[in-house]
């Protein structure tokens, strides 16, 4: 179990659950034809590795970010804003990765430093105010960033879907620079959580998990927790920025509503919250469940907003109206929050007995 | 520690000045800035009218915050809550307000206020019992819970209203501007000024000088040992904090009415605003949330007149070199 550092699922179920879902990631391009289902299965492989990020944060040292959209934007503007300023070619990619990644780490440095110093309770809030004028800022400076158009760019070559690498003749499915892509936002986006998987069953790991449990007696320990944290924080921001290069890439294109809006940060919280904090498998199974559900369940809800409407109900249009999708997350959110804190992860390894959940709380 | 004599008063609790300055050195250094003292006057009523109208907002959470150690991140949706439910009064009568007389206007204006302070005074119940209690001590589903609040809060206000924008006409009366020579003071500023000074002094007295406002001061100091003295302070909180929710209603009201419409939306820049004021002044400070906002909202005037560009990040830098100064804000009350 090196690959997973030690760290298996540890419920049978979960571990089924797992496979199917990588597999059929894996397997979209050839399983289920057709552009809306690979968009969905990218959308869940950048998401993954996001929300994992954010659970480094959440679940492991229990201080809650608002500000992980902002380093997700920073990734995605940086790849945008090179590829748009020297043209589709691969030193514009490494130009985007050399400039987003360590300006994301600087600037989670420089908030870590800045308010984790004072008080954990201040974290919350300041990262809050730092984010919203971050996005004042992108969406104003619109020689630089597009302003609320954003920025649409083209890939290199062999990245374009009308670059053809395997002819349909030999397999039977054609492979093309769209599915290249697909397969390297799903591999960076494994690699990526496998890292963090590496990160939090380090013994790095257990001082986080020691802050978490008690901050006070971490330090009493000798833990110098200022830096733990903001290293952790530098860490989570790096593969936020990281997650965010491959949407601009897999998107072509980088604005305010798909990387940097506020809605994106409740989206994670969300993913975090019911799949499990403090696992990392809760990352691959939130973003599972939720975007499957924000792609499938939304068209849904409309459908049954346009019945009730035509029954005559009152109000229940506007509450079924898939617009409000947000309404029933949110009283989701509470729920899960509420009677299962441990997400569909620790559910699961609860059921299935075994070691037990360590459940974060 | 010098030794005292047991008829001799206690010594005075000494007084923290240097906060209080602060807004009156900044005030002055704009002065030659600005150049025009007209027009400083006029940025300056009018830096102190947002101030009001935030303070009105914030108070209520750094309160409860004080008291309780709870972090409503949901604190915004009262605000919003207020600022619809004063457009279910201030529609019908929309002749009343536009009629030219201040005594009507006040009539339609006063019964809004009080309905949308009392919405969200027993929204604040609500959410109390529902969303705070069952996690009471843990900040992290606090935050979670709050956030959700906030979420379903600002989504069932889109359902029942729609997500358009409501126009909110101020009332005929308090239109135009008061001109004193060549300064012009928008009446209706002198209107926010006026209530948040009233709401400022009558916080300042209840919990100086009553006996409710020694508990809830206590309370924020120590809150074990007024337990332990015999007070349920689980009800003290619950008042605080509906008291708090009712404040952020009216705060929505008369920022409705200021910006002359009314969103949903408006709770997520007000939040953050809020946060922004509640930090500075130092978490639970009645006294440092009130100059925080007027610093706040002189920052937002002075900088959006001097360098616009820079008014978007203008109250982040106010907030890092005020932390940098006072790691826990202007006053810090709590021991947390």
């Amino acid at each position: 179990m090196m690959i997973l550092s030690g760290d298996p699922p540890r419920s049978r179920v979960l571990t089924l659950v797992l496979v199917v879902i990588i597999l059929a990631l894996a397997a979209t391009p050839f399983l289920f034809p057709g552009a809306k289902a690979l968009n969905v299965a990218a959308k869940i492989c950048v998401f993954a590795a996001l929300v994992a990020s954010y659970d480094l944060l959440l679940g492991y040292t229990g201080s809650v970010s608002f500000a992980h959209t902002m380093f997700y934007g920073i990734g995605s503007y940086a790849i945008a804003i090179a590829l748009y300023g020297m043209g589709p070619n691969w030193a514009a990619v490494a130009t985007g990765i050399v400039t987003g990644l360590p300006l994301a780490a600087l600037l989670a440095l420089a908030i870590g430093l800045f308010s984790l110093r004072v008080a954990a309770i201040f974290f919350a809030m300041i990262t809050l105010a730092v984010a919203s004028a971050f996005q004042v800022l992108a969406s104003q400076l619109s020689w630089l960033t597009g302003g609320e158009d954003g920025r649409s760019f083209q890939l290199p070559e062999l990245l374009r879907p009308g670059t053809v690498l395997i002819s349909k003749n030999l397999f039977g499915f054609e492979i093309n620079g769209r599915i290249l892509t697909f397969y390297l936002v799903f591999a960076i986006s494994a690699l990526m959580i496998l890292a963090l998987l590496r990160v939090v069953n380090s013994p790095f790991g257990r001082v986080l998990q020691a802050i978490r449990e008690n901050r006070f007696r971490a330090e009493a320990l000798g833990f110098r927790t200022v830096f733990h944290l903001t290293y952790a924080n530098c860490l989570a921001a790096l593969v936020a920025a990281g997650a965010g290069i491959l949407n601009a890439l897999w998107l072509r294109y980088a604005g305010p509503d798909t990387s940097l809006s506020f809605s994106i940060m409740l989206d994670i919280l969300l993913m975090v919250v019911i799949g499990g904090m403090g696992t990392i498998y809760g990352a691959i199974i939130g973003a599972t469940i939720f975007i499957l559900a924000q792609n499938y369940l939304q068209s849904l809800m409309g459908v049954a907003s346009t019945a009730a409407g035509e029954a005559g109900l009152p109000l229940l249009p506007g509450l079924l109206h898939p617009d409000r999708w947000l309404l029933w997350l949110g009283l989701l959110f509470i729920a899960s929050v509420y009677f299962f804190p441990t997400g569909v992860v620790g559910r699961l390894r609860k059921v299935s007995g075994g070691k037990g959940a360590d459940s974060p709380h | 520690m010098t030794d005292l004599a047991a008829t001799d008063p206690l010594p005075k609790p000494k007084r923290d000045l240097a906060p209080i300055l602060l807004p009156i050195a900044l005030a002055l250094l704009m002065i030659p800035l600005i150049g025009s003292p007209s027009t400083w006057l006029t940025l300056t009523a009018a830096s102190l009218a947002m101030g009001m109208m935030i303070f009105i907002m914030a108070s209520g959470l750094t309160l409860v915050f004080g008291l309780m150690d709870v972090l409503n991140f949901g604190h915004g949706a009262f605000i919003a809550v207020g600022a619809y439910v004063a457009t279910l009064v201030l529609a019908p009568f929309a002749a009343s307000i536009q009629a030219d007389s201040l005594w009507t206007n006040l009539a339609v204006l006063a019964p809004a206020a009080l309905l949308s302070m009392a919405v969200s005074g027993a929204l604040g119940l609500v959410v109390e019992r529902v969303l705070i209690l069952p996690v009471y001590g843990q900040h992290l589903k606090q935050i979670l819970m709050t956030t959700g609040g906030l979420i379903v809060a600002e989504q069932t206000l889109y359902a029942l209203w729609g997500p358009q924008i409501i126009p909110m006409p101020l009332p005929a009366s308090l239109r135009g501007s008061f001109i004193l020579g060549d300064v012009a003071i928008a009446k209706y500023r002198v209107l926010a000024m006026l209530i948040g000074l009233a709401v400022f002094i009558a916080i300042q007295l209840v919990l100086n000088r009553t006996k409710l406002g020694l508990l809830i001061r206590a309370g924020v100091e120590n809150r074990e040992m007024v337990e332990a003295l015999g007070y349920r302070i689980r009800r003290l909180f619950l008042g605080v904090f509906m008291t708090g929710s009712a404040l952020a209603g009216l705060g929505g009201v008369m920022w409705a009415l200021y910006r002359e419409q009314v969103h949903a939306s408006m709770s997520d820049d007000l939040t953050v605003l809020i946060f922004i004021v509640v930090i500075i002044g130092g978490l639970g400070s009645i006294g440092g949330c009130f100059i925080g906002a007027i610093l706040v909202a002189m920052v937002a005037n002075y900088g959006g007149f001097l360098v616009p560009k820079l008014a978007l990040v203008s109250n982040i830098l106010l907030m890092v070199a005020i932390l940098m100064w006072r790691p826990r804000g202007l006053y810090a009350v709590t021991s947390r």
